[in-house]
């Protein structure tokens, strides 16, 4: 009846384990409660849930995300300080086997469900609003792609109570992620949890690109697009192309679990490196499925901020695409090691050192911007400042990493690991912060506390240093990645300073919890009445903040590049219209999210074996597909009158602005 | 000179925005562009399964190869069946484009029926192979081809449940517009796996027998 499922799933002699099953038990059920209590419910189930409004869903991805950022970071904590504890003799306080599981989690949450859903949230709030459209293409199936990530997240989370996670790092490698060596639900886990957050992520690249390309306002021709805009374009693409690779990588080791195949084994004819390539050829263009966008906000905040325009427009989005394309021709170099010879190395190595030349041609371009600008140093330019210091850092490691014999002697040493902290927290993370701060304002209608913000960041790009440097001079010394135990005093002092390092970080994610509070107990002080609080130069700016739902009350007309910018200048900006019209709008529909759901249980079902469960729940999904699809009254029209109320109410509060 | 024309082209777009035109989008392009842009990363997907295949082609820890396994006689009617389907449902296209409802739903039965001639015989050419100790478990090489046609299959029978949907929603609404861009879709996608088949025919069966 249960598969495989019984009650000694659950890890009751772990008390570690269960202490963090029992916080997180807590947590929701305070989340529970407060909906309860504050009779939100309903409001939740129309408003949210049902929201085919891009805004609303790119918010719930972000909150999504700041909560795996959470535990995602939990799990850092319990790693750094493992191995500052057990390296000088001692045993720490994590025995193998959970120390393998905590530094797996760790990886697969912060990239799949912390970085991706910031970024696709980011791109959710802002694409649409940047290209004047009034949402996505495919607002439903927006919806659905939402709905399918945060059931892989609580999968994922659902392994630390019932089962257990995979021991097998972040790409599970076989052989040690088949059967034989990983008998267990956590590769079945890592499997599912993925696949199901995996339809949900191209699903929701396909619907990106299809709204940049179609629906942009009258006038944005693809050269007058926002830089912004162009790498979300790019990223999709990346999406599109490199995401059904993982599925059938992943696929193709769930048919080795499951049916006894021999894709990945090391008997029978299966082929581990195979594995290795495969998920590399999805795994490189990730990093920059993940980047990319951020060199966007990047680009966004240091115009906006410098006043000026983006130097070098032209040239940025071609080192985008450049990046975008050469993104997939450099995935061996994650495992020179393979034995594929000299040749095949060198030609690897050096298609890595070419991407360093785009990268470069952006700093340079975001260095020219400042120059000669006003530059107004808030929390946003701080995080791009810092990142751009950082990434450069970063960038250096990874073209001495690109060296093939480099490589040998550091690969699987914390100083890769350095590396990609390097570039993901320096440009990942900064990213995503400075776009949070940046389009808060604009997504919910005030802006964040400045003071909190500037403390925040001060810790996190104290706190990066101090916890990673350690680790590039461990590297080079011969620590390799994930030891749980170690006995070698030279070693001890530098894993001491880098757990300190996470502590700063910790006081740094602390302070962005209190920056939200104090935002929010705040937030009539920090209204934003205009919806352009920053002196903004696109079209997100030229709408209220947040949004009305239909985003523009008027398509607007785009002239040039940084349109909204050409619009104060030409004196048309913060003018109501002259008459308004009825405007066509998507149906709020719950049908993404019973699909998520019954996606969630598919999975549960296929890691446990409850093929009853997982036959039930797709025909389920199939059913309220064809019942969806013979839905036609999925749009309805504003009126014009309720427009010109809503729209009345924002240019009443832009009143006392208008005079000067 | 270029410049001129895009002012021109810009006072236009102004004017045209002064007149107050209620912008309608094209649903029907977007859909249908939305739907390549899966279908690419549906090609990708098969790409990926093609690679895995030719990888492990010589794998046959001892098993059968594929000239001792592969009857090329029921592929070929497989072959068949699929690209008269595809010539049968351009039929439909072409009745929908005369707005002839009842015949629409005649060519695509027909294509169904096709198409379920195929699976049909795919699933008994999966069964013999089973049947003989052949199943997908038995080596590298059985593994990637059971998975790559396995997949092609199951790309069929979802598009027959597909085409099952919408043909009741031709018999029930007629071929309004929304209809029209399913078509169009369910065309692209038939067509599509044709082209899928001839990929398969070519690699794996007639390189295979070779």
């Amino acid at each position: 009846m249960f598969g495989k499922l019984t009650m000694s799933a659950v890890p009751m002699n772990q008390p570690i384990i269960m202490g963090a099953v029992l916080f997180m038990a807590i947590g929701v059920a305070v989340v529970l409660g407060a909906i309860t209590y504050f009779r939100f419910w309903r409001q939740l189930w129309s408003d949210w849930l049902t929201s085919v409004d891009h805004k609303r869903i790119g918010v719930m991805y972000i909150i999504l995300a700041l909560v795996m950022l959470l535990r995602g970071f939990a799990d850092a904590i319990m790693m750094r300080s493992q191995q500052a504890l057990a390296s000088d003799g001692g045993a720490g306080y994590l025995p193998p086997e959970h120390f393998d599981q905590v530094f797996t989690a760790h990886g697969v949450i912060m990239i799949f469900f912390m970085a991706m859903p910031f970024i696709v949230g980011l791109m959710n709030i802002v694409v649409p609003l940047q290209i004047g459209a009034r949402d996505v293409a495919f607002p439903y199936l927006n919806s659905f792609s939402l709905w399918m990530t945060i059931s892989g997240a609580i999968l994922v989370n659902l392994s630390l109570a019932v089962g257990n996670f995979a021991r097998t790092g972040w790409l599970a490698y076989p052989p040690l992620s088949e059967l034989h060596f990983s008998p267990d639900v956590g590769v079945d886990y890592y499997i599912w949890s993925l696949q199901v957050a995996g339809v949900g992520t191209l699903l929701g690249g396909v619907n990106m690109i299809t709204t940049i390309l179609k629906m942009r306002a009258p006038g944005m021709t693809m050269m007058r697009m926002p830089v912004f805009t162009w790498t979300a374009l790019c990223t999709n693409m990346l999406i599109v192309a490199a995401f059904p690779v993982l599925t059938v990588t992943l696929g193709l080791l769930a048919l080795d679990r499951y049916l006894g195949m021999h894709f990945f084994t090391n008997t029978a004819g299966g082929n581990p490196m195979m594995y290795v390539n495969l998920i590399w050829i999805w795994g490189h263009p990730e990093v920059y499925i993940l980047v990319l966008p951020c060199f966007g906000v990047f680009s966004e905040v240091i115009s906006t901020f410098s006043g000026k325009p983006l130097f070098g427009y032209t040239s940025m989005v071609y080192a985008t695409i450049c990046i975008t394309v050469l993104s997939f021709t450099v995935w061996l170099h994650h495992f020179f090691t393979m034995g594929s010879g000299a040749d095949v190395n060198a030609f690897f190595g050096i298609t890595t050192m070419v991407i360093a030349i785009p990268t470069g041609v952006k700093i340079f371009n975001w260095l020219f911007t400042m120059y000669h600008g006003r530059v107004r140093f808030e929390t946003p330019v701080l995080w791009t400042i810092g990142f751009m210091v950082t990434f450069t850092i970063g960038g250096m490691s990874g073209v001495l990493l690109a060296v093939p014999p480099a490589d040998f002697v550091l690969h699987n040493s914390v100083f890769l690991v350095a590396h990609f902290h390097n570039v993901i927290i320096g440009g990942v993370v900064f990213g995503c912060m400075a776009g949070y701060n940046y389009w808060f304002p604009k997504a919910l209608g005030f802006k964040l506390d400045e003071r909190w913000g500037k403390i925040s960041f001060w810790c996190w790009l104290i706190g990066f240093y101090v916890a990673f440097m350690p680790l590039y001079a461990l590297g080079l010394m011969g620590m390799t990645r994930r030891l749980d135990h170690m006995d070698n005093p030279v070693w001890h002092i530098y894993l001491m300073v880098a757990a300190g390092g996470a502590a700063i970080i910790l006081c740094g994610i602390l302070a962005q919890l209190v920056q939200l509070y104090v935002s929010i107990v705040n937030h009539v002080a920090l209204k934003d009445v205009t919806g352009d609080p920053w002196n903004g130069r696109t079209l997100e700016w030229a709408t209220a903040s947040p949004p009305a739902f239909y985003n523009f009350a008027e398509t607007p007309v785009v002239l040039s590049r940084d349109s909204f910018w050409d619009m104060k200048r030409r004196g048309v900006a913060f003018h109501p219209p002259v008459h308004y019209h009825r405007i066509h709008m998507p149906r709020n529909t719950g049908a993404g999210f019973i699909l998520g759901v019954l996606g969630g249980v598919v999975g549960f079902g296929m890691i446990w074996h409850i093929w009853w469960l997982v036959l039930f729940c797709l025909l389920a999904g199939l059913a309220v597909v064809v019942a969806h699809s013979f839905d036609e009254d999925r749009a309805y029209y504003v009126p014009s009158g309720e427009v010109a109320e809503i729209e009345g109410r924002h240019f009443q509060q832009l009143m006392p602005q208008a005079g000067d | 000179m270029t410049v001129d024309i895009r002012l021109a082209a810009d006072t236009a777009l102004l004017a045209d925005a002064e007149e107050g035109h209620e912008e309608h989008h094209d649903t029907a392009s977007i859909v249908t562009l939305g739907f390549w842009i899966y279908l690419m990363s549906d090609c990708v997907l098969f790409a990926a399964l093609f690679a895995t295949f030719t990888v492990l082609r010589g794998d046959t820890a001892g098993g059968p190869t594929g000239r001792e396994i592969f009857a090329l006689p029921n592929v070929a009617i497989e072959t068949a069946c699929l690209l008269v389907s595809s010539f049968t449902y351009g039929m439909a296209m072409i009745a929908a484009e005369r707005n002839r409802k009842s015949e629409v739903l005649r060519w695509l039965g027909l294509t169904l029926l096709l198409g379920l001639g195929f699976l049909g015989l795919e699933i008994r050419e999966f069964a013999d192979l089973v049947h003989q100790g052949f199943g997908p478990d038995r080596s590298g090489f059985l593994s990637g081809f059971f998975t790559l046609v396995g997949t092609h299959g199951f790309h069929v029978f979802s598009g027959i449940i597909w085409m099952l949907v919408l043909m009741a929603h031709v018999a029930y609404r007629g071929l309004t517009p929304e209809n029209r861009t399913r078509l169009m879709c369910l065309s692209l996608f038939w067509h599509f796996l044709d082209i899928i088949w001839i990929g398969v025919f070519t690699i794996v069966y007639l390189l295979g027998a070779a």
